[in-house]
């Protein structure tokens, strides 16, 4: 896995003013199955991009090798002009230490399919516990912000709460804060709302619209198409590894171009 | 789930009314136990080798006493103290990512479950025929003085002699604690591997270390996994330390009560009295482990499900109560 093919010197972005994610041509193997052929993706400091697409297709695959989740076989990513899980010196490649990757992932926050909050921990010390492990912040400090998220989320009554004792809306709700605890510049979201009841779906998609409004660079895979249309900046549909059709949503749903993106959408709309 | 409005118009009907199956087989087989129980009964009344109040007499004698206090109590809590720690640094290597780590941790298991617990503590009882001194320092050093042209090179930190330190008590501890390991190694892997494995990908997505990983996400949640089986090991390892008998621990339960019975030749009561201790030592420790496991077991039992999923109902009515179950 260690083994990694260079398909273009292309120089890194740059930092200030380039976008805030960079991909270019992944691949991604596990064992023989190919899960990424080659994806590209250009997502802007500010962006909300949305990425659709049938299961199977690595639209989720692709987003944790985004914090570097999973390690890439080829190509680059790049998060805010740096590049993910590698360093490049005088042409060649060398893996990052574990500590650098993490130091890293601290400013990409991440939102699961099934919320992985942490059962041990009351719904505020899961949000407390990065800021004061990782980056070791004051306690008083991390507190205050802790509770304005969950306020913020919506759950300023469910601070002593544990997980076990929250609905799955709730949960995800504490789990979108805790990954706001550590102020990251991305948010990827790996569909966020799938394994919600139905009447649950939209209490966190509105936390997900109220944070697109105040301007946090996000990658949402979804299947919601009515949030792609309305929230998304982007629209991303993939299908077999590779980047099929991108566009603004509105556009793409309206009037998709390629064959895949018609048969995906005919189906779920 | 009971609906609160029932319909006024029909009645309840009468209550079923049955003849409950009958189980003759049970009162046969509580007819042959009462036997059984009362030849078992006239046997300790009646068999005068019993030797009942010399028994009595003998079992709380103040060396008796003395070798359950520091060779049966004091060595199964620092066993497996020692046993516990060094179980859990098994375990994290076998589970590394390091192949040597993981190799070692293996080879380590392996050796210490092959090796009978009675044969292990034989050997670290011996081991002074070995090396009379133990010494810790630069290793090989007299060779590599000779390779310089230096006799007897001895470059040692310290050092003490087996024959007086890893006799006993130490030796016991010893072959005890590094043959217990072996097994709380796999009952703390078996814990660390129960625990879901988004909780470590969502901590190491907040840019946990894999130090804090372990230490702050997966080790308690796998507590509840690792505990009632540590139990059931402490138990066991109560009984054992009446194998230091072959080291020998001379203050130990087992020991003091067979010297008496050797040296006065009343050697069964003795016996009798060492399994009277046992049971009663390993009594108080069930009855501790049942509450540590109820305590455990919170918030994780079927029941304890199906109540907080209530609880949620009843706290938010209207909301979706419980909707993250899969």
């Amino acid at each position: 896995m260690t083994e990694l093919t260079v398909p273009s010197q292309a120089a890194p972005p740059a930092a200030e003013g380039g976008p805030m994610v960079r991909a270019e041509d992944v691949h991604k193997s596990f064992g023989s199955l190919d899960v990424l052929k080659g994806v590209d993706l250009e997502v802007q400091a500010g962006e909300v991009c949305c990425v659709l697409g049938p299961s199977g297709s690595g639209k989720s695959t692709f987003l944790r090798c985004i914090n570097h989740l999973e390690k890439i076989n080829a190509g680059r990513i790049w998060v805010d002009g740096e590049l993910v899980g590698y360093r490049e010196r005088g042409g060649k490649l060398y893996e990052l230490r574990e500590k650098e990757v993490a130091a890293q992932r601290r400013s990409i926050g991440m939102v699961f399919q099934r919320f992985n909050l942490f059962p041990h921990m009351t719904a505020l010390d899961n949000v407390m516990e990065a800021p004061l492990r990782v980056r070791r912040e004051p306690k008083s400090e991390v507190r205050e912000r802790a509770l304005a998220l969950l306020e913020r989320v919506g759950l300023a009554d469910k601070v002593d709460t544990y997980p076990g004792q929250l609905s799955g809306g709730q949960q995800q709700r504490v789990a979108i804060a805790r990954a706001l605890a550590m102020r990251p510049k991305l948010m990827l979201f790996d569909e966020p709302t799938s394994a919600l009841d139905p009447e649950l779906v939209g209490e966190v998609l509105d936390v997900m619209k109220d944070l697109a409004r105040d301007g946090m660079t996000m990658i949402v895979v979804t299947h919601e198409i009515g949030f792609a249309r309305e929230v998304g900046d982007s629209l991303v549909f993939m299908d077999g590894g590779v980047v099929v059709e991108s566009g603004v949503p509105r556009e793409v749903i309206a009037n998709p171009q390629h064959e895949r993106t018609k048969a995906f959408l005919a189906k779920v709309l | 789930m009971t609906t609160e409005e029932v319909t006024p118009v029909r009645a309840r009907p009468a209550p079923i009314k049955a003849v409950p199956v009958r189980h003759p087989g049970r009162w046969v087989a509580v007819a042959v136990l009462a036997v059984l129980a009362a030849m078992f009964v006239h046997a300790l009344f009646t068999n005068e080798a019993f030797q009942w109040s010399f028994m009595v007499d003998n079992m709380f004698r103040p060396p008796v006493i003395e070798g359950l206090l520091r060779g049966t109590l004091l060595m199964t809590v620092s066993a497996m103290l020692i046993a516990v720690s060094l179980g859990i640094v098994v375990a994290v290597m076998r589970l590394s990512e390091n192949p040597i780590l993981r190799g070692v941790g293996w080879l380590y298991a392996w050796v210490f479950r092959s090796i009978p617990r009675l044969v292990l503590l034989a050997v670290f009882g011996n081991i002074g025929i070995l090396w009379s001194r133990i010494e810790f320092g630069v290793p090989f050093d007299t060779h590599i003085g000779r390779l310089f042209g230096i006799d007897n090179l001895e470059l040692r930190v310290f050092g003490f002699s087996s024959h007086e330190v890893l006799t006993g008590f130490l030796a016991g501890l010893l072959g005890l604690a590094l043959s217990e390991a072996a097994y709380m190694s796999e009952i703390v892997r078996a814990g660390i591997q129960s625990v879901d494995a988004g909780q470590s990908e969502a901590a190491a997505a907040l840019g946990m270390s894999r130090g804090q990983v372990l230490r702050r996400v997966v080790l308690p949640q796998a507590m509840r996994v690792i505990i009632p089986p540590t139990g059931n090991e402490t138990i066991a390892m109560l009984k054992d330390t009446s194998l230091l008998l072959y080291v020998p621990v001379s203050m130990e339960l087992f020991f003091q009560l067979d010297r008496v019975g050797k040296y006065t030749f009343q050697i069964f009561p003795m016996y009798v009295a060492a399994c009277l201790w046992y049971l009663f030592l390993t009594s108080i420790l069930m009855v501790g482990q049942h509450f540590l496991e109820r305590h455990f077991s919170k918030g994780y039992g079927q029941s304890e499900r199906a109540r907080m999923r209530l609880r949620n109902l009843v706290a938010e009515t209207g909301g979706g109560g419980g909707g993250g179950a899969p």
